[in-house]
């Protein structure tokens, strides 16, 4: 059984067993612009739910980006690193990196419940 | 444009030298290189290859430089003209100190004059810019803790309306940076302030006036409030040209300062440099200078001196001489009365424009120094026109466009821009700018896909930075 | 008396009435009068006139030897006219930094073309519009390569000593620690690094190797060998380099450098009492190192109508928009002592520059020669390999051999020890000027 939730930083997470795939939200990738760069995590890195874990950059700024969740990084998409652009085109498909999940707030919000937030 | 390298042909020659007049010495093959690529072009090539250049690019000369933060006034000439002298010019860094004494004595009386007009006790020359500055300020805090034995502040304190050096060099210095937010007023906020400073603070960075060209009021307050708690107050000197002769960063409590030749002291920036960034600081820190210092004997020789628990060097030699040289004859010229002139008619330009703006334009409802941040996100709702399009429109018009989105408070102040017109303008080119102002705010509304799209006369419309960012190309990669 | 404003009194009552004050001095009613100043004690000003004179006085006492044999960081090198004359129109000079593109392209093309030219003679693939001076270069670069668990610098006691000065006070408070390889341990023989020993002194803490080509002695250093042993150690290699002499010698890259820097004052800066110089960087491009390179880059992109055109790049690196983040602080730059080197390297071209740099080492060679006739000898006998600077050893002091050498209107090079001298030699020295000192080393 996969869970996709969603934090107030605007990352979401899909969650299957005890692995979590995270990645920014399009409305994030939106408000963000076209995106230039980003600092991707390395395998083994902790994430701590709440801080930043890595950031990304469009032309003009930088912006962390909040891990929606706890863990330990598995995988990272080093896909990325050459094609940043790749969020703002599918932000729900490009994925940043898998995490062996150690623990999840519970004030993450479902899909309808983060739409009804941006709005 | 072409790029100098496709004006190549093989063979051609431009400079030359005298023959060799010995024999030629051959470097063993092994340490030599195979090919060496750069342009060949005749001087007649060269002259208007970068004439065009010149052509697409735009100074002071040129036409009104409105920059906030960055002070573009006029570069006298005479400046130029004094530090290509051979007396400083050919004068090579390692002489022997006895035939180096006028560059070691205008160096001294640059210093007094900049000590006295900051209220200083000590500064060196050697920093090359501002935030090189900001970096051997921080460093004789640090020295100055460290030799108090008070090792636990670890931390500086930056408004959030700093400049971006601010925070970078704090790190770089070794320290962690606390963020103060502003408060209404878009000073620093006092109780923010008064529960972020405790036993782990190393010093408070500040520029005043703010960066949003107002005088910090609580200027007194601030000062007592971080040295009850032991730390000191930094001086960013960015903006010092609104009130120098009128007030001195000494005097309001501040014990190191660094300030920009390039900017407050007319010399002129290069392109983006070079710059220069004396530090200043009170007696307590000066046993940290960087060395060498400059020091008189007895008999009144100038000679180079380390001071006692110096921080070591941060630049090779003594830093951007020639820069100095301009400033201190821009200091001697102006003087005394006049650096404070210079001060009064920077800020009267200001509010002057300021007054004539501001009722479509909003800015802050009080006088402003040398400088003024206008708010343009009303008429961007309204038009969808943002500060960068205004700005845009203004290269247009002949007028290089003021600073863009800084300062940068995330949901106070977004779309921005700031003016700073600086003394050296007449009000004849003011009025003009703030009549191209009204005119562009009226297009605005009247059509704003023509300002979107601004500029429409120069050499090349916006360029894509999307593009240049995600797969830079930073280099020719032809043939030539 | 001279103040550059150009307001008439009529105007300034003007626009006093436009603000609604009466004089200008009440526009700083927010500056606590407790706090304004009495009178400054600075001279009160002066006419241009004035200023002309009492600076030219400034500039009188300072000696200006016909020719310079010093070089120990700066280069004194004959600098074409059409360079100054060029160089010094005013919009370059009376420029800002090129943030405003469409309005820039002048600028933003000179920087590109410095940086091409720059990444030609190191062979890198990125270089940056400049930073402060060779020092400072070197000590951004040496940050570069520091990693979580890797933060000691090694650097070899046979690079300018203004250097490790400046890394030690850049980064001795960020927990990295400067290592000097000294001499007298053996890590140098002959004037140059010995690589065996280099190896041994290679730990997993090592981020990075520093040395310089040609080294603080002149020598052409093994910069292969001890690149070769570097990575195989698993640390990187900054080669601090007098671009002058990458006319001539293999290109950091070729010898297999991680990161290339120096100072490139002498393309057509004086040598101006020390400044300004011109810092360059450049490094190759794989994984991250573009975006650890400090300071401003130059891109070429394309606007609209898909001209082409430049801009200011990977901006997001910077302190502008990374803040405490940033990789480096640096703001300003060298910008207009860029322009000045690629209008040089322009001007003197491919085959020029291999002239001059042909020349300072002719000379140089010829000059070591005729200054050991007599009891002088170099200080390294067994190393020919030198570039354009050279030790001697002379039973005299070093100090006596300067004065006699500044009565002939010529500046030795720099005394380094009691009785040793570090020569250079330029192509604005002359064999006559040469054989002048030659006499007054054979008697020393």
């Amino acid at each position: 059984m996969s869970k996709l939730v969603f934090a107030n930083t605007h990352e979401w997470a899909k969650i299957e067993d005890n692995v979590a795939t995270i990645g920014i939200s399009d409305h994030a990738q939106h408000e963000l612009g076209d995106l230039v760069f980003i600092n991707l995590p390395a395998v083994g890195d902790t994430l701590t739910a709440g801080e930043a874990f890595c950031d990304v950059e469009s032309v003009k700024a930088v912006s962390d980006v909040m891990a929606p969740i706890s863990g330990k990084v598995i995988e990272v998409n080093e896909e990325l690193e050459s094609a940043p652009e790749a969020i703002n085109e599918d932000a729900m498909g490009a994925w940043i990196c898998k995490v062996e999940v150690t623990a999840v707030p519970d004030d993450l919000m479902d899909e309808a419940a983060y739409a009804e937030f941006i709005k | 444009m072409k790029l100098i390298f496709e004006r190549s042909r093989k063979g051609v020659r431009c400079a030359t030298i005298r023959p060799l007049e010995v024999s030629t010495y051959s470097v063993e093959k092994k340490y030599l290189r195979k090919e060496l690529a750069l342009p060949e072009v005749a001087e007649v090539d060269l002259a208007r290859h970068y004439t065009e250049l010149s052509r697409n690019a735009f100074g002071v000369d040129s036409g009104f430089y409105p920059l906030g933060s960055c002070t573009m006034k006029y570069n006298p000439k005479i400046n130029e003209e004094l530090a290509s002298l051979p007396g400083f010019s050919r004068v090579h860094p390692r002489q022997e100190v006895d035939t180096v004494q006028d560059s070691l004595h205008l160096m001294a009386d640059l210093s007094a004059d900049l000590m006295e007009l900051t209220g200083m006790d000590g500064m060196t020359l050697q920093p090359c810019a501002g935030a090189h500055g900001e970096f051997t300020g921080l460093l004789l805090i640090a020295a100055y803790h460290e030799s108090r034995k008070d090792t636990k502040r670890t931390k500086i304190l930056v408004p959030d309306t700093a400049h971006g050096t601010n925070p970078a060099s704090a790190v770089m210095a070794g320290f962690e940076v606390v963020n103060i937010p502003s408060n209404a007023e878009k000073g620093v906020d006092l109780d923010a302030l008064r529960a972020a400073v405790g036993p782990d603070t190393a010093a408070l960075m500040l520029t005043n006036p703010t960066t949003l060209g107002l005088f910090e009021k609580n200027i007194e307050e601030i000062s007592k409030i971080v040295h009850d708690a032991g730390g000191l107050l930094y001086y960013d000197g960015a903006n010092l040209n609104a009130i120098m002769g009128v007030v001195r960063p000494g005097d309001m409590g501040f014990d190191v300062i660094h300030l920009n030749l390039h900017k407050t002291f007319s010399t002129p920036h290069g392109g983006g440099g070079p710059g220069s960034g004396p530090v200043g600081c009170k007696a307590m820190l000066a046993e940290f200078l960087p060395k060498p210092s400059i020091v008189k004997d007895k008999k009144g020789n100038y000679e180079f001196s380390c001071p006692k628990n110096s921080i070591g060097k941060v630049s090779t030699f003594y830093g951007n001489f020639a820069v100095m040289v301009k400033a201190f004859a821009y200091v001697r010229t102006l003087g005394s009365d006049g650096i404070k002139e210079a001060a009064e008619h920077a800020v009267l330009n200001a509010n002057y424009m300021k007054a004539k703006l501001e009722d479509i334009y909003p800015t802050e409802n009080r006088y402003c120094m040398h400088e003024f941040v206008v708010d343009i996100q009303k008429l961007k709702d309204q038009t969808g026109v943002s500060a960068k399009d205004i700005a845009k429109a203004m290269i247009d018009k002949g007028i290089h466009p003021p600073t863009m989105y800084f300062p940068h408070i995330p949901g106070v102040i977004d779309e921005s821009l700031m003016i700073e017109p600086t003394e050296t303008e007449n009000k004849e080119t003011l009025d003009e700018a703030i009549a191209v102002l009204r005119e562009l705010y009226d297009l605005a509304f009247k059509d704003a896909k023509y300002l979107q799209e601004a500029p429409h006369n120069m050499a090349i419309s916006r360029p894509d930075e999307v593009a240049a960012a995600r797969k830079p190309i930073v280099r020719f990669e032809g043939e030539y | 008396m001279s103040n550059y404003l150009s307001i008439t009194e009529q105007e300034e009552k003007e626009m006093l009435e436009a603000i609604g004050v009466s004089k200008p001095s009440d526009l700083y009613a927010d500056i606590p009068i407790s706090l304004k100043n009495k009178a400054l004690k600075i001279a009160p000003g002066k006419s241009q006139q004035q200023v002309m004179e009492e600076i030219e006085a400034y500039a009188k006492e300072n000696v200006v030897f016909d020719s310079i044999m010093r070089g120990a960081g700066a280069y004194d090198h004959y600098v074409p006219s059409v360079v100054r004359y060029l160089s010094s129109r005013s919009e370059f000079l009376t420029a800002y930094t090129p943030y405003q593109a469409e309005m820039s392209q002048g600028i933003l093309q000179s920087i590109f073309e410095f940086q091409t030219m720059i990444c030609s003679l190191t062979g890198m693939e990125v270089a940056n519009a400049s930073v402060y001076d060779g020092s400072s270069a070197a000590a951004e670069a040496a940050f570069m390569c520091v990693e979580k668990n890797k933060k000691v610098i090694l650097v070899p006691e046979n690079v300018k000593p203004e250097v490790i000065e400046t890394m030690r006070t850049y980064l001795s408070r960020r927990g990295i620690e400067i290592k000097v390889l000294k001499e007298s341990e053996g890590y140098i023989k002959d004037g140059k690094v010995d690589t065996q020993m280099l190896e041994k002194a290679i730990n997993e803490n090592t981020a990075c190797v520093y040395i310089e080509q040609p080294n603080y002695y002149g020598i052409i250093e093994d910069a292969e060998f001890v690149c070769d042993m570097a990575h195989h150690k698993g640390t990187k290699v900054i080669m601090g380099c007098n671009p002058m002499t990458l006319a001539l010698l293999r290109s950091p890259a070729d010898c297999g450098a991680d990161i290339a820097v120096g100072d490139a004052q002498p393309f057509g800066l004086s040598v101006s009492f020390g400044g300004p110089y011109l810092g360059f960087m450049a490094t190759r491009v794989n994984k991250d190192t573009m975006r650890r390179m400090p300071g401003r880059i130059v891109g070429q992109t394309t606007d609209g109508q898909g001209n082409r055109c430049f801009v200011l790049t990977l901006q997001g690196r910077e302190q502008h928009i990374r803040r405490e983040k940033a990789m480096s602080n640096i703001c300003s730059n060298q910008a207009h002592c860029a322009l000045v080197a690629s209008m040089y390297l322009s001007a003197m071209g491919k085959e020029g520059l291999k002239e001059v740099a042909t020349t300072c080492t002719s000379l140089a060679h010829y000059a070591a020669q005729q200054f050991t006739q007599g009891k002088a000898t170099l200080k390294y006998p067994n190393n020919n390999d030198f570039f354009h600077e050279f030790i001697t050893v002379t039973p005299t002091k070093a100090e006596k051999i300067v004065e006699k050498c500044a009565k002939e209107g010529v500046l030795a090079g720099l005394p380094i020890g009691p009785n040793e001298i570090l020569w250079c030699m330029t192509e604005k020295v002359r064999k006559s000027d040469i054989d002048k000192v030659a006499e007054i080393m054979r008697r020393a």
